[in-house]
C-alpha cells in the first residue's frame, strides 16, 4: 500500500479502530449528545461523566458508541484517553486544539500543541482529505456539545451537527 | 438484454470514445491514472459535450422566447432543436417534454403540481391530479430520496397516506407486495433501476397493477437513460424523470416527461415570466405545455450540451452500448464476487440489471475503503447514495459503489479488482 495511505492511517488510527476505548454507555452521565455525519451516515452517542466534588468540575470519564470509518472510530477512542481527568476548559482547550489539527491542511502546529495533543496529533494526515476532516471531528463536536449540556442542565438534544449533506 | 457480439463497441470503438473525454487523460494523487467508476453520481464530459455549450455562448447566446432579434431568434431555435433530440431520445414528442433544473426538480414538478391541484388550481381540469386524506401515493423501499422525499411532503401537505412496494433481500423489488397498490392508490411511483443495486425494476407488473386500479406511474428514469434503450411510450408510464448530467451532458439540467393530457392538466408550480398569456393586475392566463412550467430564463446553453450527449449516445446506439455495457457488468460482477470478504448487495449476476455495483468490505468501513482506492486513483462513491431507506432494508449502513460508464475498460475493472482485494490486509482484517 503506498506511503500515502500510511500516513493517513497511522498505526496508532488502525489500533484504536480495532479495540475502541471508552465504547459502551455508561450511566451517570452529566450530559449526554448524538450527532451523525449526514454525508455518510456515521454516528455517535457521547457522554460526559464529570467529578464536581472540587472547585471546578472535572471531567472524570467520557463514555460512548457509534458507528463509522475507523477514523472517527479510532478519533472518539483516543479522544477518550485524552480527556480523562481534565478540567472542563482543558477539554475545551484540547478540542479546540485538534479543531485546529483538522484545519492545518497537514503542516504540524506548534511542538507544544502537539505535545498536548498526544496521540491525537496522529490525524494530521486527515487534514490533507477535506471529505474525511467531518470523520476525525465527529466525537469531539460531540464532546463539547456534551459538555455544554452537562453544564447548562439542558437535556441531552437530538440534532444534526449542521454538516451538509451530499446530494 | 439480449446481446450478440457484434452488437458491443469493438476494440477500436471504445479507444475512439475514451479519447473524446479529455478528463480521462489526467492523473490524481500523485501521478495515478485516473480510474473513474463513479458514473452513475455522474458522468464525464465528450469534448462534443462541452464544445457546444462553449459554441453557444460564442455564437449564439441570447434569451429565447422573446424578443426578435436574430440572436434571440437562433437561440430559441437551439433550445427547442435540444428539446426535440432529448425527447427523441427517449420516444417522446417534444411538447411533452418540460425542462427542469434537474431530475430532483422534475419528480418535485409533479407532487408540488399535485399539491395545487389538490387545493383545487387547474379545476376542474386537474382534478384527476388532486389528492386528499382518502388517497394514497405508492413508492417503493428501493427509491433514491429524490423519489420518496417529494412524496412525503405531498402526503404531509394533502393528508394522503404513503404506502410502499418493498424489496427483497437481493434488492429486487418483491411483485408479492403489488398488493399495497388499491383503488385509493393516485400515483406509484418508482425508479427504473437503483441507483444502488443496480437492480431493473419490473415496471411491465407495476404499470399493469397501477393500470387495473387507475393510478398514474411516475418513472425516475436517471440510471436507465444513459445506459439502456429507453422508450418511454413503450413503458406505458405517465411522468418519467431524468437527467442531463448523469448521460455525459452538462449539470443545471434535467428533464420531466409527462403524458400531454395529464401536463395540460397539470397546474403550475414556479410562476413569473414566460410560462403566461395574459397578465393583469389580479389574474394571469397560463401557457400551454412545456413553457406553462419553465418559468424565468432558461438553460439554453445547458440544453445544447445536453443536446450533444444525447446525439453522442445515439451515434454509439444505445443497444450497443448496452450490450458493452452488460459485457463490463457481468466482468465487474465476477471480479468483486470473487473476492473473500466482500459481499455485493443487490444482484449478484448481470441479468436485469445496470452497471452500478455496491458492495461492503467485512471488517472495513465503505468510506475507508474508498480512500485506500482513492489513493490508486480509482474513483468509487462511498455512503448511502442517497438512499438510507433501502441500506436499512438490506443490513447496512453504508455501502461503496462502484459504476461503469461509456468508457470504462475491462482493464480498469481488474485495476479496480486488485485494489479492492488488498483493502481488507491493509487493515489487518484476517
Amino acid at each position: 500500500m503506498n506511503d500515502a495511505m500510511t500516513q493517513l492511517y497511522q498505526q496508532v488510527i488502525l489500533d484504536h479502530a480495532r479495540e475502541r476505548h471508552g465504547y459502551g454507555l455508561v450511566t451517570g452521565h452529566a450530559g449526554e449528545s448524538f450527532q451523525v455525519n449526514p454525508t455518510c451516515g456515521d454516528e455517535i452517542r457521547l457522554r460526559v461523566h464529570l467529578d464536581t466534588t472540587g472547585p471546578a468540575p472535572l471531567l472524570e470519564r467520557v463514555s460512548w458508541e457509534g458507528m463509522g470509518c475507523s477514523i472517527s472510530q479510532a478519533s472518539a477512542s483516543v479522544l477518550t484517553d485524552l480527556v480523562r481527568g481534565v478540567s472542563v476548559a482543558q477539554a475545551d482547550e484540547l478540542a479546540e486544539t485538534f479543531r485546529e489539527l483538522m484545519n492545518s491542511r497537514g503542516r504540524s502546529l506548534s511542538s507544544a500543541k502537539d505535545e498536548m495533543l498526544g496521540d491525537a496529533a496522529a490525524f494530521t494526515g486527515v487534514a490533507q482529505y477535506p471529505a474525511r476532516i467531518k470523520c476525525a471531528l465527529l466525537g469531539w463536536m460531540a464532546l463539547r456539545d456534551a459538555l455544554a449540556h452537562a453544564l447548562t442542565q439542558a437535556p441531552p438534544a437530538e440534532e444534526k451537527n449542521g454538516m451538509n449533506n451530499d446530494d | 438484454m439480449s446481446t450478440t457480439a457484434e452488437q458491443t463497441l469493438t476494440a477500436a470503438e471504445l479507444a475512439a470514445v475514451r479519447a473524446d473525454f479529455p478528463l480521462l487523460e489526467r492523473t490524481v494523487r500523485d501521478g495515478q491514472p485516473l480510474v473513474y467508476l463513479d458514473s452513475a453520481a455522474t458522468s464525464q464530459k465528450p469534448e462534443c459535450v462541452i464544445d457546444a455549450e462553449q459554441d453557444f455562448y460564442l455564437r449564439r447566446n441570447a434569451a429565447v422566447h422573446r424578443g426578435a432579434h436574430a440572436l434571440a431568434e437562433e437561440a430559441t431555435t437551439a433550445y427547442e432543436e435540444a428539446r426535440e433530440t432529448v425527447a427523441a431520445f427517449v420516444g417522446v414528442a417534444s411538447d411533452e417534454l418540460v425542462w427542469t433544473k434537474n431530475a430532483t426538480e422534475a419528480i418535485n414538478l409533479v407532487a408540488y403540481a399535485m399539491s395545487n391541484a389538490s387545493v383545487g388550481r387547474g379545476a376542474p381540469a386537474s382534478a384527476a391530479l388532486a389528492v386528499g386524506p382518502d388517497d394514497e401515493i405508492v413508492v417503493t423501499e428501493a427509491e433514491h430520496h429524490a423519489n420518496l422525499v417529494p412524496w412525503q411532503e405531498l402526503c404531509a401537505r394533502t393528508g394522503a397516506a404513503l404506502r410502499y412496494l418493498t424489496v427483497t433481500d437481493t434488492g429486487r423489488i418483491d411483485l408479492t407486495s403489488l398488493d399495497v397498490i388499491t383503488e385509493r392508490t393516485k400515483l406509484v411511483a418508482l425508479t427504473h433501476a437503483s441507483n444502488v443495486t443496480g437492480a431493473i425494476s419490473p415496471v411491465t407488473e407495476v404499470v399493469a397493477a397501477a393500470r387495473a386500479v387507475g393510478a398514474l406511474v411516475l418513472l425516475d428514469a436517471c440510471q436507465s437513460v444513459p445506459h439502456l434503450p429507453v422508450d418511454l411510450k413503450a413503458l406505458d408510464v405517465d411522468f418519467a424523470a431524468f437527467s442531463g448530467h448523469k448521460m455525459l451532458g452538462p449539470t443545471g439540467i434535467g428533464a420531466l416527461y409527462g403524458r400531454r393530457e395529464l401536463l395540460e392538466a397539470m397546474p403550475p408550480v414556479l410562476t413569473g415570466g414566460s410560462m403566461v398569456e395574459v397578465v393583469t393586475m389580479t389574474s394571469t392566463t397560463y401557457a400551454p405545455p412545456p413553457t406553462r412550467f419553465e418559468a424565468g430564463t432558461q438553460m439554453v446553453a445547458q440544453s445544447v450540451g445536453w443536446q450533444a450527449a444525447a446525439a453522442y449516445l445515439a451515434e454509439l446506439g444505445m443497444p450497443a452500448l448496452a450490450a458493452h455495457e452488460a459485457h463490463l457488468t457481468a466482468h465487474l460482477l465476477d471480479r468483486v464476487r470473487t473476492i473473500d470478504g466482500v459481499q455485493i448487495l443487490g444482484p449478484s449476476t448481470p441479468e436485469d440489471r445496470i452497471g452500478a455495483v455496491a458492495f461492503v468490505v467485512d471488517g472495513v468501513h465503505p468510506h475507508d475503503v474508498g480512500q485506500i482506492l482513492d489513493a490508486a486513483g480509482i474513483a468509487i462513491r462511498v455512503g448511502h447514495h442517497c438512499a438510507q431507506p433501502l441500506h436499512r432494508r438490506l443490513g447496512v449502513q453504508s455501502s461503496a459503489r462502484a459504476s461503469i460508464g461509456v468508457h470504462t475498460t475491462i482493464a480498469e475493472i481488474d485495476y479496480f479488482a486488485e485494489h479492492l482485494a488488498r483493502v481488507r490486509e491493509f487493515f489487518g482484517r484476517p
